[in-house]
């Protein structure tokens, strides 16, 4: 009677365990990156050296991570505010994050849009904002032509005959 | 580690949304973190979004592998936000102008019975389509190779309806008017009112149209009706198309004016700020081409063939040579080019590639059309405004050690 009972104990505990490294297994998966998260020490700047007004608070719009507003996708530095508020009322971020100007450049943009597309007198505002885009969205040189960039290629395997 | 572990989830929340939508997300690995998984509506999740206000996205090269671009590929550029509730039972086109003896409206419904309705098919491609690549670089949306598909058009040709309108002597050029509505909300501005010279109005493919390979066109392609003129920037073929002018002058609608679509009248050299009456008005478009096959990437056993294919097209009578390089252009082999299904319909080309050894390779690709022009590997001439980048498309392959 004794060693029976033992057996199924045994059987118990293991079905215990088993089940217990499962469960470990699946809660790792689901939420291994929230641990992780909360493991971490806490970085001292998560953002650039830049935080007042919005940016860093709880509200999902106004995440930045990396230093990239997350709703937007602009860098998130001094001027992002004027920025986002006079720019994306009409167009989205995106015509601001793909392209790359010098402040004169920035300037004759927004001249443009003033003359032919309604944007309104950025009043002391446009200073800011140049001076936000021309650092954010300077131009790099690239000569007559740059070449692949390799480094982002995704390399695949191609099956031929 | 942990990284695989995001991958699965990822995987497996793609699935997820697979399931629910009762089919594979396709090309989800393209889909940068954070991006909507929806997508331009009516449009491949593959498309690479430039801009969603106003939407813009074009389709990547290998992408383009069909002989006609499938709708849901078909690059999209809008200056201003689509109309809604666009209703083909109630649309009309008004022809108007100087140089018109009676304005003239038509329902749909006279265009489709009361003129021949034909079918052609016409490569469209944005002039500023390749501006990513510009140094110093442009303003505006940063295309890279995408800006360019070609469909089966069935309409009817805008001759037709001019001479049934009645063209004057005093006919220059003909501008649409489209209802699209301007980004600022402002309802009486004008978005884009572009045109062409009237020789090119009357040529036999240029059309009135309401169908794309077969079905209606996309909302975002003009639904339910637009002009397409192959050849020229497809700015000129406007879309939810409402009104055309003949116009007795070069048409001065929103976007013909100033630096839009118009490059230098001489060359200048990279950077200069060119005054508004020394820039030109971009007529035709020049020779270029695409790999579409393979996609960019791919790495492939020693010793293998590497079939490739591509489409090359221009605004001139023909592409008449097609090549391809393996070495930077220090030699050049000649691919298989296919006719035309008609004027300003892209050409299909296929070749295949041996490769001398294994290792990092680049199959660069070259069009030479009727005129005798060619594409330049390097960037051509610099423009203020970024348009008319016709350089050699090339694509990444690997061959494999033995």
């Amino acid at each position: 009677m004794r060693p029976a009972y033992d057996t199924l104990r045994a059987m118990l505990t293991t079905i215990n365990f088993v089940a217990g490294v499962l469960f470990c297994c699946l809660f790792w998966l689901l939420a291994g990156d929230a641990v992780t998260e909360m493991l971490r020490p806490r970085p001292v700047m998560e953002q650039k050296a830049y935080r007042p007004g919005t940016g860093g608070g709880g509200e999902p719009e106004e995440k930045v991570t990396n230093g990239i507003h997350d709703a937007t996708g602009l860098i998130f530095a001094e001027g992002f505010e004027a920025v986002r508020g006079n720019c994306t009322a009409c167009h989205s971020a995106k015509l601001i994050t793909q392209n790359r100007a010098t402040a004169a450049g920035w300037t004759e943009i927004i001249r443009w849009m003033q003359a032919t597309q309604n944007l309104h007198d950025l009043g002391e505002n446009e200073e800011i904002i140049v001076k936000y885009l021309a650092t954010n969205y300077a131009p790099e040189d690239v000569g007559r032509r740059a070449g692949l960039d390799v480094e982002s290629i995704e390399w695949y395997l191609l099956e031929l005959e | 580690m942990q990284n695989s572990r995001r991958e699965f989830l990822r995987t497996a929340s793609l699935t997820t949304l697979g399931l629910a939508l009762g089919t594979k997300v396709v090309f989800a690995d393209n889909l940068p973190d954070g991006m909507s998984l929806i997508g331009l509506p009516g449009k491949d999740p593959g498309m690479v979004i430039l801009n969603d206000r106003p939407p813009n996205a074009e389709t990547p090269a290998h992408m383009l592998d069909d002989a006609l671009t499938p709708n849901d590929r078909f690059f999209v550029r809008c200056n201003g936000l689509p109309p809604e509730n666009a209703n083909p039972a109630t649309w009309t086109l008004t022809i108007g102008g100087e140089a018109v003896r009676n304005e003239k409206t038509y329902t749909l419904q006279e265009l489709k019975t009361r003129f021949p309705v034909v079918s052609y098919d016409l490569t469209l491609e944005c002039g500023g389509n390749g501006r990513s690549e510009f140094n110093p670089p442009a303003k505006g949306n940063q295309w890279s190779t995408g800006a360019v598909s070609c469909a089966r058009w069935t309409g009817v040709r805008l001759k037709d309806v001019l001479n049934d309108a009645g063209l004057t002597s005093a006919a220059v050029y003909v501008g649409y008017y489209g209802k699209d509505t301007h980004l600022s909300g402002d309802p009486d501005k004008v978005v884009i009112s572009r045109g062409v010279p009237i020789r090119k109005a009357l040529e036999e493919e240029s059309l009135i149209a309401w169908e794309m390979n077969g079905a209606p066109l996309p909302m975002l392609n003009g639904y339910p009706l637009r002009l397409v003129f192959g050849g020229f920037p497809a700015s000129c073929s406007g879309k939810w198309l409402d009104k055309i002018v003949v116009r007795d002058r070069v048409h001065d609608g929103p976007k013909m004016t100033g630096q839009s679509y118009r490059v230098p009248c001489k060359p200048v050299p990279p950077g200069r700020v060119v005054p508004d009456d020394e820039m030109c008005i971009i007529e035709e478009m020049p020779v270029k081409s695409l790999i579409t096959f393979p996609k960019t990437g791919a790495t492939i056993a020693a010793g293998k063939t590497l079939p490739i294919r591509g489409k090359a097209w221009t605004a001139a009578a023909a592409i008449t040579k097609m090549e391809f390089s393996i070495d930077f252009g220090a030699s050049w082999q000649a691919c298989k080019l296919e006719n035309a299904a008609n004027r300003y319909a892209w050409q299909l080309f296929s070749a295949r590639v041996d490769f001398p050894q294994s290792g990092y390779y680049e199959v660069w690709a070259r069009a030479t059309d009727a005129g005798g022009n060619s594409q330049p590997m390097l960037l051509p001439g610099w423009n203020p405004r970024g348009y008319l980048n016709n350089a050699c498309h090339r694509i990444a392959v690997k061959v494999a050690d033995q």
